[in-house]
Parts: structure tokens; C-alpha cells; sequence
């Protein structure tokens, strides 16, 4: 699933855009816990949490996901938006919770990780 | 014999959020621009991260010294905090003795020292309470694929 259809899916806000939204998810991992998703990533996946600080990005950086996707309505302070530009990770946030982002994307098709 | 190619050490401070991961990011930039196998690269910057974030939230102070040669990268991790009592404990998922203020940085839920575990090829904790707790972790450059 393109990034863009996630966006459109689950009513995102696009914080950081850069690269584009083109790029292809097919796996997720989900976790406020960030050595879980240190654990569990392996790249490319979307990552979704509600951690809004400055280790979400350099998680994100250091797991190789593909983008953020901010859930609860959390939005990150600019330094935070800024780190992301510079890392070239795309990110977005949705008012809906963990629990409501992940079932809708479990029913097209994404996969978490484990 | 291995050759050492690079030698770099870092000062950790503890306590400090806000510049908590500053090295990491840029042990990550170093090793990206030598051409290195990127899933040594990747292993490596998780241990780094792990071991930075506990420096942060449980020592005075630290150092992290990474030592790259021909065929591996070797990081060793040196703090004055606290020790850790039980490491076998320590060592279990899940197990934590975090603050709410570590959890809501989005640590201390137990997967650290395991983590670094995992993403280490060789991997020993020297620890004594109330002096301090040393890592030694290395990460081979080519079995990784």
C-alpha cells in the first residue's frame, strides 16, 4: 500500500513530506516502547506510536523505517519536525488511536512485525 | 591479526534527555560513509543507542569507545552508575527497573540489554554495585549477509 493511500485512509496530517509519500508499505510496526521497535523492525516498515520527543526520530533513523505516523493526535514539537526533515523521514499524524490505526490497516493487507 | 583502521571514544553524559542519542546519530553518520555492510552498520547503531540510553538514565557519566578493524567493530561501554545487582535478571525481556521518567522517553521497558545482546556477535557485562558497569560488544563486519 502507497504511503499517500495511508494518509488518505486514515485522515493524516502530513508534518514531514520529504522524500515524497509515494514509497510502498507493506509491513508495520506499532509500539510506544522504542527498543521494542528497535527489536522488531527490520527496514522499510511504517512505524506508529504515540511518542511524540526526539528518540521517535532517532528510532525511526536508526531502525530504517520508512516513515512515522503519530497516533492520538500527538503532534512533535519543530526541532523534532526539523530532525525528521534532516533524516529525510517522512511523517504524519492521525487524531485516531494505536488500536483503530492498526485494525484498519491489518484489513488491507499490512503485516506487523515480530 | 586484526588491523585497526579507526579508533574513536565519546563522553556520555548522564541524566541528560535532551542530548540523549546526539552520538548514536553520529556514530551512524561515520560508519555509513566508510562503505561498511549496512546490517553491520545497522547492528552496530542499535547497540550504540541501547548503550547510550541506559548511560543516560542510570549513570553520572560514561564512555563509549568504538573500535573499528579489518573485520570487525568493537564497542566498549564504560560508566559510572550504579552497577547492576542481578545481570542474569538484567538480561531477561521485559525485566525493568525504570523511572516513569525513563518510560516516558520511550525507554526502560525491559528490551535494552537484551537488544544489545541480540545485535551483538560477542557481548559481556562487567558490573559492580555502586561502582559502575562495563560492555564489551563486537559486531563482525561480514557475517551478516
Amino acid at each position: 500500500m502507497i504511503l499517500r493511500e495511508i494518509k488518505e485512509l486514515l485522515g493524516c496530517e502530513v508534518l514531514v513530506g520529504n522524500p515524497d509519500l509515494e514509497v510502498d508499505v507493506t509491513d508495520v510496526v506499532a509500539s510506544d516502547g522504542m527498543s521494542e521497535i528497535l527489536a522488531f523492525a527490520r527496514s522499510k516498515e511504517l512505524m506508529i506510536t504515540g511518542l511524540t520527543n526526539i528518540q521517535s526520530i532517532r528510532t525511526a533513523d536508526i531502525a530504517g523505517v520508512c516513515a512515522v505516523l503519530y497516533c492520538r493526535g500527538k503532534v512533535p514539537d519543530k526541532r523534532v519536525l526539523d530532525f525528521a526533515r534532516d533524516k529525510n523521514i517522512p511523517v504524519l499524524a492521525t487524531s485516531m488511536g494505536m488500536f483503530e490505526i492498526c485494525g484498519i490497516l491489518y484489513a488491507k493487507g499490512l503485516r506487523g512485525v515480530s | 591479526m586484526a588491523v585497526e583502521l579507526l579508533r574513536e571514544s565519546y563522553g556520555i553524559q548522564g541524566r541528560n534527555f535532551d542530548k540523549a542519542g546526539e552520538i548514536s546519530s553520529e556514530i551512524k553518520a561515520l560508519l555509513s560513509g566508510l562503505q561498511l555492510n549496512p546490517t553491520s552498520i545497522r547492528r552496530t547503531v542499535i547497540v550504540v543507542f541501547e548503550a547510550e540510553m541506559n548511560v543516560v538514565m542510570y549513570a553520572q557519566r560514561g564512555t563509549l569507545t568504538l573500535i573499528l578493524t579489518d573485520d570487525e567493530i568493537a564497542l566498549e561501554v564504560r560508566d559510572e552508575g550504579p552497577g547492576i545487582p542481578d545481570v542474569d535478571l538484567a538480561m531477561q525481556e521485559g525485566y525493568s527497573t525504570a523511572s516513569d521518567e525513563m518510560r516516558e522517553m520511550g525507554f526502560g521497558f525491559g528490551m535494552g540489554l537484551p537488544n544489545m545482546k541480540k545485535n551483538s556477535d560477542e557481548f559481556r557485562i562487567d558490573t559492580e554495585v555502586g561502582k559502575g558497569t562495563s560492555v564489551l560488544a563486537t559486531i563482525r563486519l561480514n557475517s551478516h549477509g
